[in-house]
């Protein structure tokens, strides 16, 4: 019976699929946040890292709060996920897309509630246009600067 | 169905179709790399950067894409044990594994400019690698075995085991905060990028598709070929 | 001219990411291409000293397939 031993090898074939795939979610549901590559600001400010730890931050730059320090590399800013922000320093350059309301992960410490940042990353949203699109938007009064909300959905 | 699926009839087929398919992605790409070089307008906030992604991301669809085929092409050799499944997976796996490679490369070289990074451990860029990693062990299984059809079989099981990999790669950016952004062609609510930019990346992801397909065409012409050889050559030693 | 290759200062990235996708399509490609070719090559010379299955194309140049070929696909 050659359709048989089909359905049976068939059988297997499935079972084995969705036997990895179930144990492979468990796994990954268990890891949980350790598979996220970084806290959001109201993490840091609940969980009170100790200054020995290395924490990765995520958010968005908040708008005013980038200041740079005359005739040195030193850059100051605030990340926030707008309930809360976190104070971060940092001295090197820093990438491109670094602008305020822009998303970045930052890495470093938190000595007393600023994050001193040994590296800084940029973060890019997913839309794709070019700048004269980006105008006509705003002329029309279309453009929403940073889909704030849309974007502490991934910080969270 | 089964009627092409004939290796004899399939050899045939394929040599009357390469040419075809050889000059459809030629032009494909000509049109493709015009449009991304010199109708694509930069980007708002990554200006001329952007253009990387139109070679990223058709490397990235199609390291997955190549995955899911030679995952179908395992499972039909396992169940129905038809011999072209076999050849068809094995001719995929160098391409899949060349297209996931290019992705990780290029998205490096993406990723150094506008991130501040050539490489973070985050969730989408990790289970790209591990998919490169399934390819190379995918191939390394072909060869470890002395008998072929075992090498066939083992190899076949480590493809449908990696198949949980790839939902992983493609909601990798909903499911955990990473340094990738989220998707923007295939998302529910329609793409989140201009018709400037969609139309030369589009284009460009059905010239890697046509590539593919050709290749895939030629290397299994090559491994049925093979198979004849050693048929003669099995019919010499014998033979006398 | 220039300023098309500077990619806005990042030609740096734009072109080593299109020359490493073409050089690896293109070799892929012409591996593929080779290997067909050696295959039918040595297929076409086995057939003719083995004798034929059901011949019905003519051997032409099998000269072109060497020892070390036949080798390489051993393998």
């Amino acid at each position: 019976m050659p359709m048989k031993r089909k359905h049976k090898r068939l059988t297997f074939v499935m079972i084995g699929v969705s036997l990895v795939g179930v144990a492979v979610g468990l796994v990954l549901f268990a890891l949980g946040d350790g598979v996220s590559l970084f806290h959001s600001p109201t993490d840091i400010v609940v969980k009170k890292p100790s200054p020995e730890q290395r924490v990765r931050l995520g958010g968005l730059v908040e708008e005013g709060s980038v200041l740079r320090e005359e005739g040195s590399a030193v850059v100051q800013f605030k990340v926030t996920d707008l309930e809360h922000s976190v104070q971060v320093v940092y001295k090197g350059l820093l990438p491109d897309l670094f602008r305020e309301g822009q998303g970045i992960v930052t890495t470093g410490k938190v000595v007393d509630g600023t994050l001193v940042a040994e590296e800084v990353l940029a973060k890019h949203d997913e839309n794709y246009m070019p700048p004269e699109a980006v105008e006509a938007l705003k002329q029309s009064g279309q453009w929403k600067p940073d889909d704030g909300a849309e974007r502490m959905e991934m910080a969270k | 169905m089964h009627r092409f699926a004939n290796p004899t009839r399939f050899l045939k087929l394929a040599a009357i179709i390469q040419p075809w398919v050889a000059g459809i992605t030629l032009g494909l790409f000509a049109i493709g790399l015009y449009m991304a070089f010199f109708t694509a307008p930069p980007d708002y906030q990554q200006g001329e950067s952007v253009r990387i992604m139109y070679v990223h991301v058709p490397s990235a669809w199609m390291g997955m894409f190549c995955y899911a085929a030679m995952a179908v092409a395992s499972a039909v050799a396992l169940v129905w044990k038809h011999p072209l499944a076999d050849v068809a997976g094995k001719a995929t796996a160098p391409v899949g594994a060349a297209f996931t490679f290019l992705a990780l490369a290029t998205g490096s070289l993406w990723g150094k400019p506008m991130w501040g990074t050539w490489w973070v451990w985050d969730a989408r860029l990790t289970s790209m690698l591990i998919l490169l990693f399934l390819y190379i062990g995918y191939m390394a299984l072909q060869g470890a075995f002395d008998d072929r059809a075992r090498g066939a079989r083992a190899s076949a099981i480590l493809a449908l085991v990696g198949v949980v990999n790839l939902p992983i790669i493609k909601f990798s950016v909903d499911w955990w905060n990473t340094l990738h952004q989220p998707a923007s062609v295939i998302k529910m609510d329609g793409p989140s990028i201009h018709p400037d930019m969609l139309w030369p990346l589009l284009i460009m992801a059905v010239a890697f598709k046509t590539y593919y397909v050709w290749i895939l065409l030629v290397r299994i012409r090559q491994e049925l070929t093979a198979n004849k050889v050693r048929i003669l050559r099995l019919k010499q030693v014998h033979g006398g | 001219m220039s300023e098309f290759l500077a990619m806005g200062g990042y030609g740096a990235f734009v072109w080593p990411s299109y020359g490493l996708t073409a050089v690896i399509m293109v070799v892929l490609l012409i591996a593929s291409l080779r290997g067909l070719k050696t295959t039918e090559a040595m297929f076409e010379r086995l057939k003719a000293e083995t004798g034929p299955i059901h011949d019905h194309s003519n051997v032409d140049n099998n000269n072109k397939t060497t020892a070390e070929n036949a080798d390489a696909h051993e393998a």
